[in-house]
């Protein structure tokens, strides 16, 4: 993966940046050091690795603009850091930028349970957003599946999804104001408790700009109450056209789940090896969950099963308790940590339309005997956001690349029947140099316009996103010597 | 008057533009500054390209009719999630609201309060810049991260950053049964705390309005349920015993009147016909009572829980000077030409938000020739 050639100025004023930084921070703040820079040196993407110049931990809005006033002077790059869970590089630094964590950033700021928000610093973690407020039966509804882990910080860069947006979308649909720090200093408020956009929608725009545009600081988010109950439905199938027209019609039926998944057999096998959910041996398997009262789940899982039914499965089995719902669950859940106990996995997330499914997975199933690489598919079906997990081994050489050219040709393939590169993890570097199967010149250009508007030196998160090649006469831009 | 019929015209017809062009869908809807140009017409970009009822998405060119996009919806028993407002009785304008115009003005209705905005259902955009180039971003599928949401930017945009030729939507299935509990005669102060306690417990409120002048002319709280009979029926129990509190409430079954009803809010149908200026404020529900009081409206109508204040206000006021520093925006809708000159009609942003809203109009319209001036 092709990263801009450190800038030899940045490095030969390592120490001046430094010290300008330590003005502004606690000492430790700043992480200088080269040994102790490696904590920093990578993302969840760990293929790639580059340890940074520096790293920074401010503790509020206003360390966080004195430092970006201090790299913007300098002409230093800046890298935003959630949690580091991003699967797509989006926090790798390079040898002459700055990370500029957020973790020590975690406070809860105001609770509103009358106007149903949240308002926290960008450093606490999806889950304990949730924590905060669901003694009082609300919760957040994103939940990326690092939700232990990762920071709203990170969510917002990437517009983060999750197994349930389906019902309740995605970050973008949940976040109702940030501030954002821009990369001068400047400190600006998009959105706020009430709704929509006085203007132009800078906060839709803002929301899945992979840190490409500001530091965002605090977001207010939205918060639901809680539903009384909800429970999901296992139903096995020979086939996976048969499963995916099963996914359509229940759609189509008015019934709104609030997940749909879908598992293939080499998923199937490996989580029943690995986690012993009881999963029954066939070639495609749903877990379709509702919502609401005892008697309203009862209702919606009886008109999932009648479709069902029509589609001949190989098992069909409702929960009738919260032990069978997790269980139910537990495979599922298991899968990525199953998969890694067969090999190295690649995760992509490419989104298709889910009239689609059958064909792409055909066409997967065939480039898999091609690549003699094998792979298996976890699938938010509702929604189309496919996880094809491809099995390399690591420590051969060539099958690291090998699986990147696989997972090229399968996220091609997403982008020809109408889909997407990319539907919850971001572009980051990892899809980077795919964006022309995506995009022309021109739709990306419109998109670098914004960038320019919000950061016209190109400093924040610069390699990132767009092909270099696309990039590069903007962050040629020349920085100044000591 | 430009109508192209497709988009390569469409950009030919910008890029060859000389003055200022005043960007139309249907003309239901003339909201903003008034605009002096060349028409240029999205009416004849018509036409459904494609509608997956099991995918729950629909791809439009942005002068379909929203009336034929909405008759296919319902043939498949689906539905726009954000019920978009028909402005045409409110602002007197007659004309065929078009579902790219709803896009671009990001027009949502009651709903809005449960399953978001039109910005929020809109997933994929095609426009054509200020220079005559086409654009597309977003698509078809409702979970894509790819590049920057310019999807956002252009809802609401009110076509000054591109002229939409056409627009992809997701979908909610239709319901069987709507009930709507009504409560009479409460404050504006109790209103909003009925419909906040509604819209926090379980039971999916799909509609929380309150009319401090309501259909008899005493005030009427309204909260709607959505969704399958028993489930309809069980969760109306529920609401009215939680709300108990708040007097007695009657529960409206008939489909017919709740559809009425909630047309009649959505659409602002109480301040239809009237004189006076109006004007659409977003604050936090919880605000609501303190900027009613303040606006010394002439009637007020509130939705979305009490975060959406409709206010009709004698011609000329400046409702933004009563509310004095509020968190929230105000945006004059309806307006003689003479005072949406006067004032502005978007609210005034702050100096650093203004300066990029400013960067990106002048980077997407470097000629500033699309609806110039019209969001001020």
């Amino acid at each position: 993966m092709e990263m801009p050639t450190p800038s030899l100025t940045i490095l030969a004023k390592k120490a001046r940046v430094v010290a300008r930084l330590m003005d502004v921070l606690p000492a430790d703040a700043v992480i200088h050091e080269v040994e102790e820079t490696r904590a920093y040196e990578c993302d969840a993407l760990t293929a790639y690795k580059c340890p940074p110049l520096a790293a920074v931990l401010p503790s509020s809005t206003v360390e966080v603009s004195a430092v970006l006033k201090i790299c913007h002077q300098e002409g230093v790059p800046v890298v935003p850091r959630g949690s580091g869970t991003s699967l797509a590089g989006g926090a790798l630094p390079t040898a002459d930028s700055v990370i500029l964590g957020v973790a020590r950033m975690n406070d809860v700021l105001e609770t509103a349970y009358d106007d149903r928000y949240i308002r926290v610093q960008s450093g606490r973690t999806n889950l304990s957003v949730t924590g905060a407020v669901e003694e009082d039966d609300f919760f957040y509804a994103p939940d990326p599946s690092s939700q232990l882990a990762c920071a709203i910080a990170g969510n917002v860069g990437m517009n983060s999804g999750g197994a349930h947006c389906l019902k309740y979308g995605v970050t973008t649909n949940n976040l109702l104001g940030v501030t954002l720090v821009q990369m001068d200093g400047t400190v600006v408020q998009l959105g706020g408790a009430h709704l929509d956009a006085a203007g132009l929608d800078l906060l839709g725009v803002v929301c899945g700009s992979e840190g490409q545009l500001g530091v965002v600081t605090e977001a207010t988010l939205r918060i639901l109450r809680k539903p009384e109950g909800a429970r999901p439905v296992l139903i096995g199938f020979n086939d996976n056209e048969v499963a995916g027209a099963c996914v359509a019609e229940i759609i189509k039926a008015g019934v709104l789940p609030v997940a749909i998944e879908f598992m293939d057999r080499l998923c199937i096998e490996s989580t029943e090896k690995f986690a012993k959910a009881g999963y029954p041996d066939c070639n495609a398997l749903l877990i379709v969950e509702v919502e609401g009262s005892d008697a309203e789940i009862d209702e919606q899982l009886g008109k999932i099963a009648a479709i069902a039914r029509k589609y001949d499965p190989v098992e069909l089995r409702e929960s009738k308790s919260a032990s069978e719902s997790a269980k139910i669950w537990l495979g599922r859940k298991s899968a990525f940590g199953a998969m890694g106990q067969i090999g190295d996995y690649m995760c992509l997330d490419g989104t298709i339309p889910v009239s689609s499914l059958p064909f792409v997975l055909k066409r997967i199933g065939e480039m898999s005997e091609d690549y003699g690489l094998q792979v298996g598919n976890v699938f938010h079906a509702g929604d189309g956001n496919m996880h094809p997990l491809i099995l390399f081994n690591a420590n051969k050489p060539g099958d690291l690349e090998l699986c990147e050219a696989f997972g090229a040709d399968i996220l091609r393939l997403c982008v020809e029947v109408g889909g997407c590169l990319t539907g919850e993890h971001g572009v980051g570097i990892e899809k980077r140099d795919l964006m022309f199967a995506q995009f022309d010149a021109q739709d990306m250009e419109a998109q670098l316009w914004v960038k320019d508007v919000f950061d016209p030196g190109w400093l924040l998160n610069p390699a990132k996103v767009f092909p270099l090649s696309v990039t590069q006469s903007r962050r040629d831009q020349p920085v100044a010597a000591e | 008057m430009l109508a192209p019929t497709n988009e390569p015209d469409l950009a030919e017809a910008i890029a060859g533009a000389q003055g200022p062009l005043k960007i139309v869908g249907g003309g239901t809807r003339p909201i903003g500054k008034p605009v002096d140009g060349q028409v240029l017409s999205t009416a004849n970009l018509s036409g459904i390209d494609l509608y997956e009822p099991g995918a729950l998405t629909i791809v439009a060119k942005a002068g379909t009719p929203l009336a034929e996009i909405e008759a296919a919806l319902a043939a498949e028993n689906q539905r726009l999630p954000f019920e978009p407002m028909d402005h045409r009785g409110l602002l007197g304008t007659d004309g065929v609201p078009t579902i790219g115009a709803v896009a671009a003005a990001n027009i949502s209705g009651s709903r809005r309060i449960q399953t978001g905005a039109c910005r929020d259902s809109l997933i994929g955009v095609r426009f054509v810049d200020g220079m005559g180039t086409a654009v597309k971003n977003g698509g078809r599928v409702m979970k894509n991260v790819t590049g920057y949401d310019l999807v956002k930017l252009m809802a609401g945009a009110y076509g000054t950053l591109g002229v939409l030729s056409e627009v992809s939507f997701k979908l909610l299935p239709g319901v069987e049964s709507t009930a709507t509990l009504l409560i009479p005669d409460l404050s504006v102060t109790d209103a909003v705390a009925a419909l906040s306690q509604g819209l926090g417990s379980p039971f999916e409120v799909s509609g929380a309005a309150h009319l401090p002048n309501g259909p008899e002319g005493h005030p009427l709280t309204m909260l709607r349920l959505e969704g399958f009979e028993n489930s309809v029926a069980y969760r109306a129990q529920q609401l009215m015993a939680e709300l108990a509190g708040f007097g007695a409430i009657e529960l409206e079954t008939d489909a017919q009147a709740g559809a009425a009803r909630w047309k009649a809010i959505r659409d602002v149908q109480a301040f239809a016909g009237l004189d006076g200026d109006v004007w659409r404020i977003s604050v936090k529900p919880s605000d609501a009572p303190p900027v009613v009081d303040s606006l010394g409206a002439d009637q007020v109508l509130l939705d979305w829980g009490g975060g959406l204040i409709w206010a009709l206000m004698p011609g000329g006021t400046d409702a933004r000077a009563r509310m004095g520093d509020f968190a929230g925006h105000a945006t004059l809708v309806r307006a003689s030409d003479t005072t949406r000159t006067a004032l502005p009609v978007f609210h005034p942003e702050p100096a650093a938000i203004a300066a990029l809203s400013d960067g990106i109009r002048q980077r997407f319209d470097p000629r500033g020739i699309l609806n110039p001036g019209l969001m001020g």
